[in-house]
């Protein structure tokens, strides 16, 4: 059956360089001396540790609990003893540190319990749960939370349940792989995740760069015999990998910024997240590895099945780093980030690790005026202006960027890749966006320090108040103390002094809002303030985009 | 240290540029053919003096100089005003119009990329209004060698009145004062088939340097597109109402600037509106008072004031006509 494919405007075909990875199956990396499991691993809440110092713990071992609903816990990836539970670097282009639990293998891989969960007869919270305390997160690169996107429709029912495995970044291949490999438990994976959601049908979107995927899907899902799969080629165009981008090549659907595509009836994941779910609910096996692609400027390109925690030098080190590498990069060359160091551990997120040299990724040529040619413009898969962006906040006029929709960009670089000035477009994006979420802080704290304030203010008042209200009904029951049955209407004016000192309250806080909004940049408060989540709940392989919201915190 | 994207397009400014050069190269060939070389004589003193006052002005703004004369754009600019200028025109006052537009129209707003009206133009403008005698002085077909045309160039020559002959939009002005009927004047010799004896098979080679633009991508279709549907538009309606006064939709297509215009001067991505349907609006509004001028002005040809015209309303064409951003279409959901 050939489907309707729809198009986003937009987008740039650089060159995919897939080849290299694709050429041997993946190989499963042996265990490092010592894993470096970072606790927050997923966008909402760090997980609490759950282990000690000196603690042995088995492979599959829960070590850090899901901290409220929207979080993830975090589990041991092999048996041994726990040397640490500190702050270790992070793979985060600030080079902080986060808390970290440091587990020396014992080589005996001694595994826990593992359960298949009975999912089918558990309540839709009971599944939900489960997901969440196996550490099941969006492995496309955003690591939200998979239990939280697994709940039907509120607005509406959910139709369509969007597997991506388009895989749009150049040199990543690490869902390509998975896919040749693992089709069925793959699409197992994506008729769990159907169910759960309520949809009617399953779109697997695929780009057309990937014949080999796509061939071993659609086997798979002719094996399964199960109609309401599809598997969709779609045409090769960074970004068609971006959730919102895919759904809307394969549905016609343009999920607006800030709105859910629940809202719309569709719910997106990624194709190792599918299998991740599988392997949750039919295994009882927690995510405790991944598939990370190496690439680049290495002697030997290819995708290693890894275990989170894994320190990133030990994996390059299977792949032989080249010696003129200068860089090393998580993520693709779009939208990868730097990688301060060989130390910092592989994570959930680490869908690619990327060694840059002068010769492949060549220092960007020294920053020209922009001439408003457009090709930006042109190149934005967000229907952008990025030259009016940039030119506001490079003014720092905030408030303008925002109105020009500022938090619509989904940081994917077309526009820096197509500038002819070879101006950084998407670093003036972060800087305003950050400048505004900092600003928000401010304003918020500010905010709850007035409300305190006012609020205390209204107590002192309303004391007063009903002393004074006391001291009237006591002279008042003194003046006619036979009156038993009129006690319930001394209450009355007690009441009424209240709710009138609430009412002041409550004007006085009104206008010490309305003055505070006078302050801040229109419309953009509230987008702002959401503007991390949303941009994680994207999906797909586009969100590395708020670093800040995933990782530091 | 640098963030994503590590890849970059082979693109840069100077690329750019050097395409419009080059795209310039056909109707300049020909120009030169038909009506003798001293074209290249001013492109030579305009190109000049742009690279001497950009260094000048770079090095007083204390900008870097080399990138900047690398992009190429002083070029472009310097070639754009040559090329509009008459080729009899004398030397300093190309080297004027030049160094205005740079000096003045650029530098003094910021340099490239910061200058609200199109410097070609600004030069155009100044040199009409202080000099209007001299920029009538267009060679005429087959008229004078290049020696001659030096004369006039350098020696200032005034004697041989016959080298000259009237653009055609001069001669349909003249024509029309004179109580001449629009389509007689045009019927007159030096009008070749349609607009101008060898003046409308330049134009032509401008709109042919503007499809190599249009294919290469440097420009979009909307700004030629709504020019010169603009033009045929205003043209075919006023001719059809009073053909005695208004000149055809062919005529007005073919004769002075219209397609240099239409893909060269309107394009100019700096000074003009961004978004799609601004473009729609920025050209058409330069076609309409352009045509306007010819017709009802006091200057033969207005393209380079309805350019300017239509400059100052570019901040808020582009504020105006936004496109929808993703998602935000038929407000939500498509």
């Amino acid at each position: 059956m050939l489907r309707k494919l729809f198009s986003f405007n937009g987008g740039v075909k650089p060159d995919p360089n897939k080849s290299a990875s694709t050429r041997e199956p993946i190989a499963r990396l042996p265990l490092p001396p010592q894993l470096v499991i970072p606790l927050h691993q997923n966008i909402g809440g760090t997980p609490r540790p759950l282990v000690r110092v000196g603690e042995r713990v088995r492979h599959g071992q829960r070590i850090g609990a899901a901290d409220g609903n929207v979080s993830s816990a975090v589990h041991a990836p092999a048996s041994g003893i726990v040397m640490a539970v500190e702050p270790r670097l992070m793979p985060h282009a600030s080079g902080l540190s986060a808390m970290a639990v440091v587990i020396e293998p014992d080589g005996q891989d001694e595994h826990v319990e593992r359960e298949p969960f009975d999912w089918k007869a558990a309540s839709a919270d009971e599944v939900r749960d489960y997901l969440r305390d196996a550490g099941v997160v969006g492995l496309g690169g955003a690591v939200f939370p998979s239990h939280l996107k697994l709940s039907p429709g509120r607005a509406m029912a959910t139709h369509t349940l969007v597997i991506n495995g388009a895989e749009c970044e150049p040199f990543i291949t690490c869902d390509d792989m998975l896919m040749r490999s693992e089709a069925h438990d793959i699409l197992h994976g994506a008729q769990i995740m159907k169910r759960l959601l309520g949809a009617r049908q399953v779109l697997v979107g695929i780009e057309d760069n990937k014949p080999e995927a796509a061939a071993a899907m659609r086997a798979a899902a002719a094996a399964l015999g199960d109609p309401s799969i599809e598997i969709v080629v779609v045409p090769t165009r960074y970004p068609a990998g971006g959730a919102k981008q895919l759904i809307r090549v394969l549905t016609g659907i343009e999920v607006p910024h800030g709105s859910r595509s629940t809202d719309y009836g569709v719910q997106c994941f990624n194709v190792a997240t599918a299998l991740a779910v599988l392997n949750a609910l039919e295994r009882g096996e927690p995510l405790v590895r991944r598939i990370v692609t190496v690439a680049g400027n290495v002697e030997r390109p290819r995708n290693f099945d890894v275990a989170i925690g894994t320190p990133i030098g030990f994996v390059f080190q299977h792949a032989g780093l080249k010696p003129d590498t200068d860089k090393l990069i998580m993520g693709g060359p779009m939208m990868g980030i730097p990688l301060p160091d060989m130390d910092a551990p592989v994570v959930k997120a680490t869908n690619c690790l990327l060694a840059s040299s002068p010769a492949l990724f060549p220092p960007p040529q020294p920053e020209l005026p922009c001439i408003r040619c457009g090709e930006c413009a042109r190149a934005c898969p967000a229907d952008l202006q990025p030259f009016e962006l940039y030119w506001h906040s490079r003014a720092r006029n905030f408030g303008r960027a925002q109105e020009y929709h500022l938090f619509d960009c989904i940081e994917c670089g077309c526009c820096a890749y197509v500038c002819p000035s070879h101006i950084p477009l998407v670093d003036y994006y972060r800087y305003a966006k950050s400048e505004i979420w900092a600003r928000e802080r401010d304003k918020d704290a500010a905010d709850s320090a007035r409300e305190r304030f006012e609020f205390r203010n209204w107590r002192a008042e309303r004391e007063r108040e009903e002393k004074a209200a006391k001291l009237a009904a006591r002279s008042a029951a003194a003046a006619r103390p036979a009156a038993a049955a009129t006690g319930a209407e001394a209450d009355d004016p007690k009441k009424a002094l209240i709710e009138a000192a609430l009412a002041r309250a409550r004007a006085q806080k009104d206008a010490a809002a309305a003055r505070a909004t006078d302050e801040l940049a229109p419309a953009g408060g509230q987008q702002a303030g959401t503007g991390g989540l949303q941009q994680a709940q994207a999906g797909g392989e586009l969100v590395q985009a708020a670093p800040s919201d995933k990782q530091v915190e | 240290m640098y963030n994503s994207p590590y890849l970059r397009k082979n693109a840069s400014v100077r690329r750019v540029m050097s395409t419009v050069l080059v795209a310039m190269l056909p109707a300049i060939a020909l120009q030169c053919w038909l009506f003798g070389s001293a074209l290249l004589v001013h492109i030579a003193l305009a190109s000049v003096t742009a690279l001497l006052c950009e260094a000048a002005m770079l090095a007083l703004r204390h900008r870097p100089v080399a990138p900047a004369l690398g992009d190429m754009s002083a070029l472009v600019t310097a070639w754009l005003i040559a090329v509009c200028l008459p080729p009899l025109l004398p030397w300093w006052a190309t080297v004027i119009g030049t160094a205005f537009a740079l000096v003045i129209g650029k530098h003094l707003y910021g340099g490239l990329g910061q200058n609200p009206f199109n410097p070609a133009m600004l030069a155009y403008a100044l040199l009409i209004v202080c000099f209007p005698a001299l920029m009538a002085q267009w060679p005429g077909l087959g008229v004078g060698d290049f020696a001659s045309q030096m004369d006039w160039v350098f020696g200032g020559a005034r004697a041989v009145d016959a080298m000259t002959g009237a653009t055609p939009l001069d001669a349909l002005r003249t024509g029309l004062m004179t109580g001449q009927h629009a389509d007689a004047v045009l019927h007159t010799t030096p009008f070749g088939h349609v607009a101008g004896a060898g003046w409308e098979w330049v134009s032509l080679a401008w709109a042919l340097g503007g499809l190599l633009l249009l294919a290469l991508r440097v420009i979009t279709w909307h700004v030629p597109v709504a020019f010169i549907v603009a033009v045929a538009l205003v043209a075919t309606i006023a001719s059809a109402i009073d053909p005695a006064r208004f000149a055809g939709p062919d005529f007005h297509l073919l004769a002075g600037g219209t397609l240099m215009g239409a893909f060269f001067i309107a394009t100019d991505p700096v000074s003009g509106a961004t978004t799609p349907r601004g473009k729609l609006i920025f050209a058409a509004g330069i076609a309409l008072i352009a045509w306007c001028i010819r017709a009802f002005g006091a200057y033969p040809d207005g393209i380079a004031f309805a350019v300017l015209l239509m400059n100052i309303c570019v901040p808020m064409i582009d504020m105006k006509t936004q496109p929808p951003v993703f998602g935000h279409k038929n407000g939500g959901a498509s």
